[in-house]
């Protein structure tokens, strides 16, 4: 059912964790509908100096997660907004079609992350 | 651990079915001898089936395609053919989908069809089919015991209930049949479906018991096999072999479920001791001895279900995720479980070549396979993970 790259990241998944100080949080999805991501963001430079990721969910839930982690790191936050769940999923090397729209939030929660810092950043120029 | 996804077919059973498919290829609708030890054979299958669930003669036993067939049979034979008698059809929410699904496909001819609320436990309540059951009411269907979770209902006390009101009760045993017994005469049941693959038999047979005097309409129509209820040459190989499973389930279902409910309740508590958020789906002693449902909260079941399969174990999961229609099952929602709780369900079903060697293995790989996704999980309360 999974390829190959799918099994790999579900078993070893990258960066996975919390960052305690992000300077972004994207959660997308829903425990009631079997997925729920988060991915933490640090920025530095416009760039993404670290991303880590928390899935609840199925297989390839957990897999999209690891890859968005591995695509996006030290990426900046313009090319960031730029990785699509195609990407995500082509990636991966394809995912079921079942999951193509359920379990492939990952792309999702890395843009509300980036949203999240784009917010926090505004209000703290807005301040200063 | 899959069994009730399919079960291996006993050697016993494929050696009585190989003649039948070498040398014995004789229509039981011939008249020569070729014919007649068919006819013989085939008889002999349905005495077998009869014995099995203490059928009044072996004459009820109408052989289908399987339990699918069976159900189909059942719920649109009697309601189709009884209309005259009333419109209403009773059955409950955690019936297999060839029970569901008639049900759901005759509403549109005219039936009104009830599905009752079972308890957290999955009985039915029988206050509620006494409050539903009208006078209208022609058909009400029971799972002997479902599945997914086990609960055997109280076929005996519904029987009485349903007969109270002249209704007709089909009875759903294909997870049952072949692993408790079960009499129809004794409980009180008017038709009754099983299955041979789940007892240990090849796929695509089963059986549908008829109470005498019940009138039921076809659905298949053609030379008038099997009392004219299921037309088509039957299938021997496959109902000798069906006959031959369900002779050894009958003789070695005592110490056979004697053995597996041991094995079962060790199993369920070594997979629930020892990790905290956990919990038995079903009841804890009216269950099938075959049937280990069981959930943890914060993850969700098809990724136990990969881990577990890394390792080389197979079981199965309620989580929307393993089945086709992105909805968690039905049968857990309806013993009151929340999304997110039937999401994180595992099922094992243990089978006759299943040890206590296995059940240990699996219990020792469990805490790290929850360990491991409940780390991942952003559900996860902070001290679980310390």
């Amino acid at each position: 059912m999974y390829t190959e790259k799918v099994m790999e990241h579900f078993k070893n998944p990258r960066n996975m964790g919390e960052i305690p100080d992000a300077d972004g949080v994207g959660t997308v999805g829903n425990p009631v509908c079997g997925d729920l991501m988060t991915i933490y963001i640090k920025v530095k430079d416009n760039r993404l100096e670290d991303i880590k990721f928390k899935t609840f969910g199925c297989g390839s839930a957990i897999a999209t997660s690891s890859m968005i982690t591995e695509l996006a790191k030290g990426k900046t936050l313009g090319e960031a907004l730029k990785i699509t769940r195609a990407n995500v999923a082509d990636s991966l090397g394809g995912l079921p079609p079942v999951k193509m729209h359920c379990s492939n939030l990952a792309a999702d929660a890395l843009h509300a992350a980036i949203e999240d810092y784009y917010k926090k950043h505004k209000d703290e120029q807005g301040k200063g | 651990m899959d069994h009730v996804a399919g079960k291996p077919v006993d050697p016993r059973v494929t050696e009585a079915m190989l003649p039948y498919m070498k040398s014995f290829y004789g229509n039981p609708s011939s008249l020569h001898t070729f014919g007649q030890e068919a006819r013989q054979a085939l008889e002999e299958a349905r005495t077998k089936v009869a014995e099995l669930i203490n059928a009044e003669r072996k004459e009820s036993i109408i052989f289908t395609s399987g339990a699918t067939e069976s159900n189909n049979l059942a719920i649109k034979g009697v309601a189709n053919r009884n209309k005259d008698l009333g419109t209403r059809i009773i059955t409950s929410s955690i019936e297999h989908m060839s029970v569901v699904n008639p049900y759901k496909f005759l509403t549109t001819k005219g039936f009104e069809a009830v599905f009752l609320p079972v308890n957290k436990y999955g009985f039915l309540s029988l206050e509620n089919l006494e409050k539903e059951l009208t006078e209208k009411t022609v058909l009400v269907s029971i799972v002997y015991a479902n599945g997914e979770i086990g609960t055997i209902e109280p076929i005996k006390e519904i029987s009485k209930i349903v007969h109270s009101k002249n209704a007709y009760l089909h009875v759903d045993a294909t997870a049952a049949a072949g692993q408790v017994p079960i009499d129809v005469k004794n409980e009180g049941i008017d038709l009754l479906t099983v299955s041979s693959n789940d007892m240990y038999g090849p796929r695509g047979t089963g059986a549908l018991y008829i109470k005498d005097g019940i009138r039921i309409e076809p659905l298949v129509h053609g030379g008038g096999q099997e009392r004219g209820l299921r037309s088509g040459t039957e299938n021997l190989p496959s109902i000798v072999a069906f006959g031959k499973a369900a002779e050894i389930a009958k003789k070695e279902m005592q110490a056979e479920s004697e053995r597996l409910v041991k094995l079962r309740d060790k199993f369920i508590q070594g997979l629930l001791k020892p990790i905290p958020y956990s919990f038995l789906n079903g009841h804890p002693t009216k269950r099938l001895p075959d049937n280990v449902s069981v959930r943890y909260s914060f993850i969700e079941g098809e990724s136990m279900l990969l881990s577990l399969d890394m390792m080389g174990v197979a079981a199965s999961s309620g989580s929307a995720c393993t089945a086709k229609t992105l909805e968690p099952s039905h049968v857990l929602l309806a013993i009151g479980l929340k999304h997110e709780e039937a999401h994180g369900s595992l099922m094992f079903t243990l089978g006759r070549q299943n040890t206590e060697e296995e059940v240990e293995c699996v219990t020792s790989l469990m805490p790290g396979i929850v360990k491991r996704l409940r780390a991942i999980s952003p559900l996860t309360p902070k001290e679980l993970n310390q």
